[in-house]
């Protein structure tokens, strides 16, 4: 019996390896698990109404994040409005237009490197040359013009993906009936890689939302509301700092009942932008299948 | 029929118009990195910045030396690699090739998530939940050296294990996708040889995975080299030698740290520092275009 092929010799090091794997693996979801879990209890009972809709004020004893939500607000749209048609735009040229060659090596070296760059670099340079060369100092739009060129290698990317799942024959078709390839472009292939464009969209966003060392130097950190209609549109003009921004000065002050309160606002942000790409994710599926 | 023309023309334009754009970018901040990096290198010395190991910004007498800063960084981020990439590895293990479906469908959503938290909320826990721990190790193992300078729980140690864990989704993610790549013909030719799974994995699978494995480390390293707000909240923030229990400062930190009140040749100390941590992320990219290049002959 002992001589069998069929009796499997028992490694030791075989079930310490399934030891450690198993326990690696749930590292993971034991530290999501912990700092949802944490965050929520620490910070959940200083969300209320007054919190949200105030700005921090001795004067009137209010403590509020008001004008870091506006900002953030601010923040994210101008991004996304100068960003999403320059990244989709690129996308567009690297996929249908461009020939193999070094031009489009060149290209996609650039955007390579731009998503490696630190957002303290991002933070230097847009300070230094929005901020001081273009003299618009600290203020939302030079937080925003820094952004777009953080977020562009994102949604270029996801752009190019959607674009070459769009199946070849769409593109013959179109040209063969006698659309123009901006037409076809328009009207085909945009359409079809829409999942794909609105998910690199909704990452940028959650990138911008958690950014903060590249906002410091930028944007500034400014939590006050624009006391008029006029002031609204002045404050893109004007210092802004982000709930991540807050979130740090707070921190950093030892203002913890502050710092966990935009906590829990920035993981409601994060979990609703993870659920929203994974239903877009399903959704792309479905497209294809069909 | 021409005003039809005209508009696919002017689309084709704007279209490669915005792909340069990511070209202008990359050397407009090349360009101005060095601009503003390398006039305080020419001012305060090359050696006695890069290699000085005295920091006095404000004194009468000020010294720009930035060398420990330079050796926390490399130091900081080798541990934090030393830590987050077995685990990452094992954990890409567990979701290509040994979780069932059930198990990876947890573990997969929890690895994204860890990606998507916000940095400062990392240093937030890091400052709640780390720095007390630290604190009492600190008192427990130094309390009879009274030259020891207490930090608190701010310290080089912290640190990295802030930096370990923020590395972790990128070490996974990308290790996971290359495991999952790895032709399954080897695996059953190794299999039918009598090898156990587990032998298999780590004597076949890992090795074919090799060069998507290094592309995993490598951008796990220039996340750690990059992070500045998360590890600025508990690395004590005082320029000393990198040992686990001294308070630290990295070269992302010290530009976050002293940039709101430095001005003249301070300032520009800083930028300094920006352009070395940008020579630093520039290396990094160089080693792995190199890594993709000679994983793609093989």
């Amino acid at each position: 019996m002992n001589h069998s092929i069929c009796r499997k010799k028992v490694r030791i090091s075989d079930f310490i390896m399934y030891g450690l794997i198993y326990l690696c693996a749930a590292i993971s979801v034991l530290l999501i698990a912990g700092i949802i879990v944490y965050v929520f209890w620490n910070g959940f009972d200083k969300i209320n109404w007054e919190f949200l809709t105030t700005t921090t004020s001795f004067l009137e004893d209010t403590v509020g994040i008001a004008g870091n939500i506006l900002n953030t607000i601010y923040i994210i749209v101008l991004t996304m409005l100068i960003a999403t048609p320059i990244g989709v735009g690129a996308a567009i040229y690297l996929n249908e237009y461009a020939k193999p060659g070094k031009l489009v090596k060149l290209i996609e070296l650039a955007t390579e490197t731009l998503s490696g760059i630190p957002s303290i670099i991002f933070g230097l340079f847009g300070m230094m040359f929005f901020g001081t060369t273009l003299g618009l100092n600290y203020s939302i739009l030079t937080g925003t013009l820094t952004l777009t060129l953080m977020v562009l290698p994102l949604i270029t990317r996801n752009t190019q993906e959607a674009l070459k799942t769009v199946p070849n024959g769409y593109r013959q078709g179109a040209i063969g009936l006698g659309a123009g390839k901006w037409y076809m472009i328009r009207t085909i292939l945009l359409p079809s890689s829409m999942p794909g464009i609105i998910t690199g969209v909704i990452l940028a966003i959650g990138r911008i939302g958690g950014e903060s060392a590249a906002l410091l130097y930028t944007a500034g950190s400014s939590d006050l509301l624009p006391a008029t209609v006029k002031g609204y549109l002045d404050k893109i003009f004007q210092s802004g700092g982000t709930l991540t921004i807050q979130l740090y000065l707070s921190a950093s002050k030892g203002e913890f009942d502050v710092a966990f309160g935009v906590a829990v606002v920035l993981l409601i942000i994060v979990l609703g932008i993870n659920f929203a790409t994974k239903l877009l994710a399903k959704k792309f599926d479905v497209n294809r299948m069909s | 029929m021409g005003k039809k023309h005209a508009s696919e023309q002017i689309a084709k334009w704007i279209f490669t118009v915005f792909a340069i754009v990511a070209i202008v970018a990359v050397c407009s901040i090349t360009v101005y990195m060095i601009k503003i990096g390398t006039p305080a290198l020419f001012e305060v010395g090359v050696i006695d910045l890069l290699f000085g190991t005295e920091w006095k910004p404000t004194a009468d007498e000020p010294a720009f030396g930035i060398f420990y800063v330079i050796l926390t960084s490399i130091f900081g981020t080798a541990a934090a690699l030393l830590i987050g990439v077995p685990i990452g590895i094992l954990t890409a293990v567990f979701l290509a090739e040994i979780g069932n479906k059930k198990l990876v469908n947890i573990v997969q959503p929890a690895v994204e998530l860890l990606a998507a938290v916000p940095s400062v909320i990392y240093g937030l826990l890091g400052i709640m939940i780390l720095k007390p721990v630290m604190y009492q190790m600190e008192l427990a193992i130094y309390k009879d050296s009274p030259d020891h300078q207490f930090t608190g729980g701010a310290n080089f140690l912290s640190a990295i294990i802030v930096l370990a864990i923020m590395i972790l989704p990128t070490v996974i993610n990308i290790s996971t996708s290359s495991i999952r790549a790895v032709q399954p013909a080897i695996k059953s030719a190794s299999l039918a040889l009598g090898a156990t799974k587990i032998q298999t994995i780590f004597q076949v699978v890992l090795p074919a995975a090799k060069s998507g494995i290094m592309t995993a480390v490598v951008l796990g390293m220039g996340r750690a080299l990059g992070e500045a707000m998360a590890i600025n909240l508990v690395a004590g923030g005082s320029v000393n030698l990198p040992l686990p229990f001294n308070s630290v400062r990295f070269l992302t930190t010290a530009i976050v740290g002293e940039m709101s009140y430095s001005s003249g040749l301070h300032r520009q100390v800083l930028f300094t520092i920006g352009l070395v941590l940008f020579a630093f992320i520039l290396l990094t990219n160089i080693i792995l275009t190199r890594i993709i290049k000679k994983g793609e002959t093989e």
